[in-house]
Parts: structure tokens; C-alpha cells; sequence
């Protein structure tokens, strides 16, 4: 990789430690990704945050890196292990608690905006066309690149880290223009999120960089945010493309078949003893859907919803809070399904999810079963 | 291929394992001793080795594990893998631990307990001792 002399200077170490470090980090990922050269990028989006995740390490790590380092571009954070507003309802550990207040203080000290929110493409504005950012969440990476016109590599939660701080990042493939030699044909009828969040993770699974998608008709917010969060679960494919189907490509064709496939490896209980929505989190617009799917219904069993703290508010302010707090539904914010502190073997047998990203995390990380429903057939069972 | 990606020199002997390493939850943070039954170097310790393995496997958290590895002074002099990955690479980043890429046939001919020096600003990376 060729670095400019200023660039050559922090590497040695003459511009202090944390600028030696995050360009060995920058170096070191750009070798790995065959990068020719650092870009700059406006935006980064850290993953890293959720103490259950990053353990001691991660935060002794922040804390000492937070004394001297400070975020250079804008730069976003995502979900934590829990929601302070209501954490006291949970039985979480002083320990756990404290150690995440820590990480968050460490990110604040940095300069880092507190979204804690795992879909910063629906929370903050979009910059214009063809603007490099940094997303270390993988579900955001692909939304950003199939869907918002940015363009970012699939970030570890390190070298966005890095990024944030020099305000560059690697010219990695996925940041030129690219093309999928593999085409997935979409060949399922009638599909719904589940469907599509099984579409992404067989993508994951097939695809390298990026994968082209034929057959596709239109698809809503909550099937084009559980393709991306399905994609990002299963491998380290980070763009999905929508072109049709080239000759020269080769061709998979994802059926019934395959999609059986999936389901049986992502779904080993008949039915749940609560129920998670979100991973990725949602936004507004779903919860404006949900509201109104529920029409005064409630829920037989409890319901957690997950979405960013700004989602929450402005669901408080339009009165969709209310009316999902009276479905029974626990609202919250600043965290998400995904390997959850919240969620244990010791207290849940099995959860029903219309996530597939959260589906893959509950069973292998907090060791629970999990039942997969489509929303639709969720509030059909599980609701009165 | 042969790549550089943290440079330094060092000299060691060497630790080879035939099985990639998962940082995270196989390698003990504090001794550097690997705690997986699975693992073909089970038991033993990777501290002050110059480890050589195929590449890393697993969760990127697994580079928090090798900054920590180093914290405690239980870290390898230097890392040699077959293949780059992300995990690897941005841990020993992090934690300032020598790390290159070889081919096929160079990660073939190193042997376990070979003391070698890798010096990443030579043409040839490796000298054999």
C-alpha cells in the first residue's frame, strides 16, 4: 500500500501513539484487503460497544485509548447491552452496568455521537451519492452500499475505529465499482421479511464481495432491512446489486428448497416463550406499521421491541409508545436482539423473532431456541 | 502470498499450529495458553513463540484478545500466517505484534521449534538460524 509522507510519519510514530496506532490498523487492513492507498470518508459508524460483546478487554482498551484519542469525521455508535430508562426491570448485574456506563463515557470522550443504533441509514441524513463512509455494522455496510448510494467497506469494529479518528480508511474493493460474477435467482412466491432475511443469508453464504440478485419485485423497509441484516450474519459479502441476471455470470437459484434449508438450520423451536422484534432495530415506520397491524389487539406473551433512542421519542411524542406499551409490548432503545445481555438460557427456553440476523445470535451466542414467524403470522398467533 | 502487515524484527523459535486459531475463546488472555481440547497445540502456551498458522478464524472481538494477550505480557514475538484476515491483522495492529504473510511453500518448509528472525524491512522476511 502506498501512504503519502504525512501518512509515512504518523506509521513511525512522530504524530504520538494513537496516530501510530490506527494507521497500523489502517495498514495492516489495507494489506489484508489488497487496498492501494487511504481514502477520505465523511462518516463512520463503530461497532464495539455492547459490553457483553467487547468483555474487559474492549473497555480497558477504550478507557485508556479515550484519554488521548479524538474522532476527526462524524461519527456514529452502535447498540449497547441495555436501555438505562428501564435496565432495573432486567436483573442485570452492578458489574455489567457499570462496565457498559464506562464504554459509552469512553466513546462520549472521543467525540463519538451516543445513537447506540445498529441502522444509522434510517436515523441520520444521507450524504450525497458516491460519498466514502465507514460502517463497521455489517447490516448497515450493506444497506449503505445497496441502497443509499454510499460506498464503505464491510468495517471491523477496529478499523472504523480507525477511520473515525484519521479520517480515512482503505480503498478496498467494495469502494470502486464493482461487479458480482454470481447471480442468486430469487425464485420463492409470496415471499415476506422472513423470506427475505432468508434470501440475505443464503446471499452471505454464496456471495464474496458483492452479489447480484434477479427476480426481486418491490420490497418494503422492514424485507430490505432483514436481507441486509441476513446477509451481514452469514459471510462477508457487504453489496447486494439488482441487476438481471447477465449471461456470462454463473447462476444460483434460491427455491423453496433452499430456503428450507435455511429454516431448518435457523428454526429449532415450535413456539417461543417471548418475543423479540428488531436486529436491526426498527424505525419509525415500523412502528407506525405495527401500530396499526395490532388494531387494539395485545399480546398474549411478552414482546420486546428494539429501536434507537430518537425512535423511541418521536414514538412517545406520536403516541405509537402508548399504544404498543398497552399491547404490552416493552420498548427499547439503545440496544438490540443481537447477542442481548437482556436474554439468557437461565431465564428463556426459546424466543420467537421475525429476524433472521437475531435469530442466528439468540441461538448461537445466548444459546436459545428460537421459533421464526413473519410478522404477520406473529400477531395472528400471539396476539388477542 | 507475501505480504507485510505490522512490520518489525524479531528472532524466536517457533510454535506451528496445523489449525487456524479462533483469538476468542480459544487462547487464555492472561497465560496465553490454548484452552481448546480441539486445537492441536492444546495446552501449549503461544508466549514469546513466533506462532505460525494457516490464519485466524472467528469473531473480530478476537483482536481485543490478542491486545490483551500482549497487555499481559503473554503475547507471541511475531505472527506468520498462510493467508490475511481481519481479525489477525487488526489485533496485531493493535497490540504492535509483527505480522506477514507467506506463500504455500514457505508456510510448508517452517517446522516447529526452528529458531528463525524475521526482519519485515529485509527482502526475504524470514532467515532461517
Amino acid at each position: 500500500m502506498e501512504l503519502t509522507r504525512e501518512e509515512e510519519s504518523a506509521l513511525k510514530g512522530e504524530q504520538g501513539e494513537i496516530l501510530q496506532m490506527t494507521y497500523r490498523i489502517l495498514v495492516a487492513t489495507g494489506e489484508a484487503t489488497d487496498a492501494e492507498k487511504l481514502i477520505p470518508i465523511a462518516w463512520a459508524h463503530l461497532s464495539g460497544v455492547n459490553y457483553n460483546t467487547i468483555g474487559d478487554a474492549g473497555e480497558e482498551f477504550l478507557s485508556g485509548i479515550s484519554k488521548n484519542a479524538r474522532v476527526k469525521v462524524k461519527t456514529t455508535l452502535n447498540p449497547m447491552g441495555f436501555d438505562i430508562d428501564n435496565v432495573s426491570d432486567y436483573g442485570l448485574g452492578e458489574n455489567f452496568i457499570s462496565k457498559q456506563l464506562s464504554i459509552r463515557n469512553s466513546y462520549e470522550t472521543m467525540g463519538v455521537i451516543p445513537s447506540f443504533s445498529c441502522i444509522p441509514y434510517e436515523i441520520f441524513d444521507i450524504p450525497k451519492d458516491g460519498t466514502q463512509v465507514a460502517f463497521a455494522e455489517s447490516n448497515a455496510a450493506i444497506h449503505a452500499n445497496s441502497y443509499d448510494n454510499l460506498k464503505t467497506n464491510k468495517e471491523s469494529a477496529f478499523s472504523a475505529l480507525a477511520s473515525a479518528i484519521t479520517g480515512k480508511s482503505p480503498f478496498s474493493s467494495l469502494r470502486k465499482d464493482d461487479n458480482s460474477n454470481v447471480t442468486i435467482r430469487m425464485k420463492v412466491k409470496n415471499p415476506n421479511e422472513l423470506t427475505y432475511g432468508m434470501l440475505g443469508f443464503f446471499a452471505g453464504k454464496v456471495g464474496d464481495t458483492s452479489i447480484n440478485i434477479s427476480g426481486l419485485g418491490e420490497m418494503d423497509t422492514r424485507q430490505r432491512k432483514s436481507m441486509c441484516g441476513g446477509m451481514g450474519t452469514s459471510g462477508t459479502c457487504a453489496k447486494f446489486l439488482f441487476g438481471e441476471e447477465d449471461s456470462g455470470c454463473e447462476k444460483v437459484d434460491f427455491d423453496e428448497k433452499e430456503m428450507q434449508n435455511i429454516h431448518d438450520e435457523l428454526n429449532t423451536a415450535e413456539k417461543g416463550d417471548l418475543i423479540t422484534l428488531g436486529s436491526p432495530q426498527l424505525g419509525l415506520e415500523e412502528m407506525y406499521d405495527l401500530t396499526g397491524k395490532l388494531k387494539g389487539r395485545s399480546f398474549k406473551k411478552r414482546c420486546m421491541i428494539f429501536c434507537p433512542r430518537t425512535v423511541k421519542e418521536q414514538a412517545k411524542k406520536i403516541g405509537y409508545a402508548n399504544e404498543l406499551e398497552r399491547a404490552g409490548c416493552e420498548i427499547l432503545s439503545d440496544c438490540c436482539t443481537c447477542l442481548t445481555p437482556l436474554i439468557t438460557k437461565d431465564n428463556v427456553d426459546a424466543v420467537t423473532t421475525n429476524s433472521i440476523k437475531g435469530a442466528f445470535y439468540l441461538k448461537n451466542s445466548n444459546g436459545v431456541d428460537v421459533n421464526l414467524k413473519s410478522l404477520s403470522q406473529i400477531i395472528e398467533d400471539e396476539t388477542r | 502470498m507475501k505480504k507485510v502487515l505490522v512490520s518489525g524484527k524479531v528472532q524466536g523459535v517457533v510454535l506451528k499450529s496445523k489449525n487456524p486459531i479462533n483469538f476468542l475463546g480459544t487462547v487464555d488472555k492472561k497465560t496465553g495458553i490454548i484452552s481448546d481440547k480441539n486445537h492441536d497445540l492444546f495446552e501449549k502456551s503461544i508466549k514469546d513463540t513466533i506462532l505460525v498458522f494457516p490464519s485466524g478464524v472467528g469473531s473480530s472481538v478476537g483482536a481485543y484478545t490478542i491486545y490483551s494477550i500482549k497487555s499481559n505480557s503473554s503475547a507471541p514475538l511475531a505472527m506468520i500466517c498462510q493467508k490475511a484476515d481481519l481479525t489477525v491483522a487488526t489485533g496485531c495492529a493493535l497490540a504492535n505484534i509483527p505480522l506477514i504473510t507467506i506463500t504455500d511453500e514457505e508456510f510448508a518448509s517452517i517446522e516447529n521449534g526452528m529458531k528463525i528472525s524475521l526482519d519485515t524491512d529485509s527482502s526475504n522476511l524470514i532467515h532461517f538460524q
